[in-house]
Order: structure tokens, then C-alpha cells, then sequence
């Protein structure tokens, strides 16, 4: 064992001052993913679908819900009508649907799960470290908003404030916080033992500057990779809600309402169900990708 | 004599224990700290000693205000810190620090070297540039012995006599007056012990700052501390100079303690005469009535059982708590 530097290492007064800038875990997990290379790729495809998703539709010659007068059927891919993928049952672009859903599908996606994300960490995280009441009175919320089924409580918000797309994101996250809070405040009761979150005490470090400091990248990794399960789950429990009735609806689409009538269709016309199905199953790998990546970047002793 | 920089006065930490059955459980007080005053000189180092369990860590935690403390005083600086908010505790702390005893589980896995060392500055003085931090950083690691190009490296990349010396870098960068070091060399092998000893001795001539150094070995006591504290089950046996103590220990539990320092001779090792001490330590949840260690004393008497021995003064200041030590 050498108690002083390793014999590679050239003497400090070698070392210019930009050897020694000090780099943050950010910049340190960043080139780290860098390296990954599964996860830059999906990094590319996730940007292509979003980019696609957003401005796809203004290139293409039929919008989302503009119906082909002239073949209100399903037409196979043509160059010459400019259906490039064909149409679904009644004579809308497929293409257009697809992207134009990306947009809806993609938004749920990431929105809500931020709002899960957000709130789960902040609760799961103070819950845990200060314990005590506040523990006892936040973890019997999240008992209470577990025991509320989602449908109800979605039908009741939509009594309540009409039917509105906010109310979507609003509905989603405010089920999906609850399992993050829990994980966070579980990873939480195991950190908070830990010395160095004594020593961080009692080097003068305020609750929130202990939470945002030590307890937050030290769960990341966990809650990354719940949030790459999260991401799927939301985008298909939007379809689920559209599906009721209470999500987007017709004539406005999402990957989710899609896939359903697509299966509803998968004898006459397979295409409608493909086509929607591997844009959501390519998001849905990239975003696992991805999120392992980053929990292998955030992981300093990974390298 | 100065005036003392920190005063411990009948300190006492209990934790409350739940007992028996699940249902019908109670609540029992553990007595790891049970009445332990010292005053501790600016400069001095008091060292504190004792087996395991004998109160000695969480007593370091309780004059640092991280455990919350029963009854008693601690005076910082004239001050009264037992029952302050938390702000004037803060402002306290910034001349208390710490170094812990196990080097890697004390440092955050995912910050750097120099944000660990960064963190006291950042928390006491956020007006100070990213430059004066990064300075002072670098030039306190040259101090404890680490090159300043390894600020980025993360703890697990740092062997444990290195882990520890960025700990005690940690401890010493807002120039602190008291430095609490709690087993600091006890997870370290023995040929890192050494340096990293004298490393805390160096840097304390050159910070003039007091330390309380826990620890259960009795060379390293011996070798850094000025005054000497010897615990058991949470009460004081024998405070007094080092020299007092190592050549004349007065207390039964100390000579006990001293016959079982190895002498690195083996002809005058196999001569020693050793003091055994029959049993296991009692349980801090119901200790012994009147003196605590007379279950396992060779001099316990009938007096011993019966009424708790006070603190008795012998020449230089030598402290003892017990009835026979005249003996």
C-alpha cells in the first residue's frame, strides 16, 4: 500500500494550473456517457424521433386529421397519393398520425414524469432524511393517494375542471410520484445512517444543502433507472385513459390510441398497428439505454 | 492556566432503548455517557481511552452537539452549547471539527477530493471565489500530504491512510480551534498509523489547535496526548497528565489496561505480570450500582457496591474515581 501518490504521477510542481481545475460529477458523469457508446446512439435516435415528431408534420402533405376524400379506405403506401406509409381505416395519412402522436405521446412521456420525478425525489428525499413526524405524515399521504383508484380520481378531476390536456399530466404524475417517493425515501434511510452524511453535518452543512449535496446523487442511480421504466408506463397509461374516454381525443392522436386501433385492425391492415409500434418500441429501448448509461456515468466507480 | 477553550461539565447522553416484547415493550435508558466532565486547554490534546463500548465516541459526538445530550453542560468559549438553535450550533461548529474513524464511509462516494475538502468552506464562507477555494484546497493538501492534482479523483481511488488524510484536510481547512479525532488511526494499517499520527501532530503545532483524540490504543495515546481520560461504561476512571498516568496509573482499571500494552521485547514480555479482568463488560442499560467497575475489580470491597466513588485530587492534579486507589 503507498500512502503517498502513486509513482506515475508526476510531482505537483509539473503540473500546470489547468491540471488541477476541479471538475464537477456533472462533467465527469457527462464525458462518461460520452463514452457509452449504446447510450450516445440512443442519445441520436431518441433527438431524431423528437425532432421528427415535432417538425414531421409540417413537411408532409396531409396533416393529422385530414381525410383523404377521394380513398376513404385503407391505401397501401403510395408515392403518387403521398400516403408514404398508407392510411388507416378512414383515409388519414398513418404517417402524419404516427409523428403527430409522437409529439402527444413524447410530452405525456417526459412532462409527466418530471412531475413525478420532481415531487417523488423532493418527498422521498425529505422524508426520509428528517424522519420522525414529518416522515410519518408525508408516507401516510402517499398511503392515502395509493388507495385513490386512478380512474376515479381522473374522472373526478375532469368533473371538476372540464376536459384538458394539463389535467392529463396533472393525473399521471400524481400517481406515479407515490412509488418514486417510496424508493427515494428507502435509499434515503440507508444513506442518512452513513458517517459521511455525519461528517457533512458536522462540517456546518444546512438540511437543504445536505439534501441537495449528498443525498440526491447518491439515489440517482436508482431513480434513473426507475424513471426509465416510468417513461413507458405513463405513455401507455395515456392510452389507457384515451381508451376511457378521458385522455386525447379524436380526432388527435397518440402512439398509445394508435397501437389500439392498429390491434383492433391487425388482420386487414398489419401496417397500422407496425408502424406505431416500432416508433414506441425504438423510444422505449433508447430510453433503457440511456438510462443505464447514465446510471453507469453517475457512478464514479464505474469508470 | 488560559482559560479553557471547551468545558464538558457531568455530561450525560442515555439513549432510550426499547426492551422486551414487541407489544409490551419499554423504553430503558442506555447510559453510554453517564457524568463525564474535563476542561480542555487552547493547544492541548486530551486523549481519551477505553475498551469498546465504553462511551468514548459517542461522547465525541455529543461535544460536537451531533447527538443530542441528556443532561450536563458543554461550554464552548465561555458559551453554553446544550439547548442552543441550531444556527448559533452551526456558528459553533465552524472551530469544532472532526475526523472519523473509518476514512472511506466518512467521505461521499460521488464528490471529488476537492469538493470534500471544499465543503466546510462553501458551507462558512459562499462569498469566497471558486479561485480562493481552489487555492486554499490545493494548498492544504500539499500540507496533509496529497497532491494537488488529485482533486478529481473520487475516495474509492484513494488508498485508506489517503481517504484519511483528505478527511483530516476536511477538518483542519477553516483553521479550526478544536479538532475531535475519533479513532482516526484504528482503521489504518500500522505502518500508515505512524505518519498519519504524526501528520495530526504537525498539523496541530502548526494550527495551535486542541484535540480530543479517541482511541483504544494506549502507544498512540501515549504518543500524541498531553492529558489522559480513561473510560468505563461511561464513567471517568482516571484523568490525568500523561506522564502521571503511564508512569503511575492509580486506578485498578488502568493498571489493568496498561499490563495489557505488549512491551516489543519478548524476554520482558513473557516476565510482565499481567492483570486478567474476570467477566465481560457490564450492560450500559443496567450497570453496577456504586462503582461500575467493581464486577470486575480486584479490589472491590463491600463499600465499592454500596456508594459511587467521587472524584479524588492526588498530587499534580491527578484525577481518580475510585475508593482503593491509595492502595
Amino acid at each position: 500500500m503507498t500512502d503517498m501518490a502513486a509513482p506515475d504521477v508526476p510531482p505537483a510542481s509539473n503540473i500546470g494550473p489547468d491540471a488541477i481545475e476541479g471538475r464537477s460529477l456533472w462533467q465527469d458523469a457527462w464525458r462518461r456517457l460520452m463514452r457509452n457508446k449504446a447510450a450516445v446512439a440512443s442519445l441520436i435516435i431518441l433527438g431524431l424521433i423528437a425532432f421528427f415528431s415535432v417538425f414531421g408534420p409540417y413537411a408532409l402533405a396531409w396533416t393529422y386529421d385530414q381525410i383523404d376524400w377521394d380513398h376513404v379506405e385503407a391505401v397501401p403506401p403510395s408515392l403518387a397519393l403521398k400516403h408514404y406509409l398508407g392510411t388507416d381505416s378512414v383515409g388519414r395519412d398513418l404517417l402524419a398520425r404516427t409523428l403527430f402522436g409522437g409529439r402527444v405521446s413524447l410530452t405525456v412521456g417526459l412532462l409527466a414524469t418530471s412531475v413525478a420525478l420532481f415531487i417523488g425525489v423532493t418527498v422521498g428525499a425529505v422524508s426520509g432524511y428528517l424522519g420522525g413526524k414529518v416522515d410519518q405524515l408525508l408516507m401516510r399521504f402517499v398511503d392515502l393517494m395509493y388507495s385513490v383508484p386512478l380512474t376515479f380520481f381522473v374522472i373526478i378531476l375532469m368533473v371538476l375542471f372540464g376536459r384538458n390536456f394539463i389535467l392529463m399530466f396533472l393525473a399521471i404524475g400524481s400517481v406515479e410520484w407515490l412509488t418514486m417517493a417510496r424508493i427515494v425515501r428507502g435509499q434515503t434511510l440507508t444513506l442518512k445512517h452513513r458517517e459521511f452524511m455525519e461528517a457533512a453535518r458536522a462540517s456546518g452543512g444546512s438540511t437543504a444543502s445536505i439534501l441537495i449535496r449528498h443525498v440526491v446523487p447518491n439515489v440517482l442511480g436508482v431513480v434513473i433507472v426507475y424513471v426509465t421504466l416510468t417513461i413507458p408506463q405513463v405513455i401507455l397509461l395515456e392510452s389507457f385513459l384515451s381508451f376511457l374516454g378521458l385522455g386525447v381525443q379524436e380526432p388527435m392522436t397518440s402512439w398509445g390510441v394508435l397501437i389500439n386501433e392498429g390491434a383492433a385492425e391487425l388482420e386487414i391492415t398489419p401496417r397500422t398497428l407496425i408502424v406505431p409500434a416500432v416508433f414506441m418500441t425504438a423510444t422505449l429501448f433508447c430510453l433503457n439505454f440511456l438510462g443505464d448509461g447514465l446510471r453507469d456515468a453517475l457512478d464514479p466507480k464505474d469508470r | 492556566m488560559t482559560a479553557p477553550l471547551l468545558q464538558v461539565k457531568d455530561l450525560k447522553v442515555h439513549f432510550p432503548v426499547r426492551t422486551g416484547g414487541v407489544v409490551i415493550g419499554r423504553y430503558q435508558a442506555l447510559r453510554a455517557v453517564d457524568g463525564v466532565s474535563f476542561d480542555l486547554a487552547p493547544g492541548e490534546t486530551l486523549g481519551i481511552v477505553g475498551e469498546s463500548g465504553c462511551g468514548k465516541t459517542t461522547l465525541g459526538r455529543a461535544v460536537l452537539q451531533l447527538l443530542p445530550v441528556t443532561s450536563g453542560a458543554v461550554t464552548w468559549l465561555g458559551q453554553e452549547m446544550t439547548g442552543l438553535g441550531a444556527a448559533a450550533v452551526k456558528a459553533a461548529r465552524e472551530h469544532m471539527q472532526i475526523v472519523f474513524q473509518d476514512p472511506l464511509a466518512s467521505l461521499d462516494p460521488r464528490m471529488t477530493a476537492g469538493d470534500i475538502i471544499a465543503e466546510p468552506l462553501r458551507n462558512y464562507h459562499p462569498e469566497l471565489s471558486r479561485a480562493e477555494v481552489t487555492r486554499r484546497v490545493g494548498e492544504l493538501m500539499e500540507q496533509v500530504g496529497l497532491l494537488p492534482a488529485m482533486v478529481n479523483r473520487y475516495p474509492h481511488e484513494f488508498s485508506g491512510g489517503q481517504c484519511q488524510r483528505i478527511g483530516i484536510a476536511r477538518a483542519m481547512i477553516l483553521k479550526p480551534k478544536l479538532v475531535i479525532c475519533d479513532e482516526p488511526v484504528s482503521a489504518l494499517d500500522v505502518s500508515v498509523r505512524a505518519q498519519v499520527v504524526n501528520l495530526l501532530k504537525d498539523l496541530q503545532k502548526t494550527f495551535g489547535l486542541a484535540m480530543l483524540f479517541i482511541s483504544h490504543d494506549l502507544a498512540v495515546v501515549r504518543h500524541i496526548s498531553d492529558r489522559v481520560l480513561v473510560l468505563y461504561l461511561g464513567k471517568a476512571m482516571e484523568l490525568a497528565t500523561r506522564e502521571s498516568l503511564y508512569q503511575a496509573p492509580r486506578h485498578p482499571y488502568t493498571r489493568a489496561l496498561m499490563s495489557a500494552v505488549p512491551i516489543p521485547d519478548p524476554v520482558k514480555e513473557r516476565a510482565k505480570p499481567r492483570i486478567i479482568l474476570a467477566g465481560d463488560l457490564p450492560s450500559p442499560l443496567d450497570p453496577p450500582s456504586g462503582c461500575v467497575f467493581r464486577t470486575r475489580c480486584p479490589k472491590a470491597t463491600a463499600v465499592c457496591a454500596a456508594k459511587e466513588p467521587v472524584r479524588e485530587t492526588s498530587a499534580h492534579g491527578h484525577d481518580v474515581w475510585c475508593h482503593h486507589w491509595r492502595e
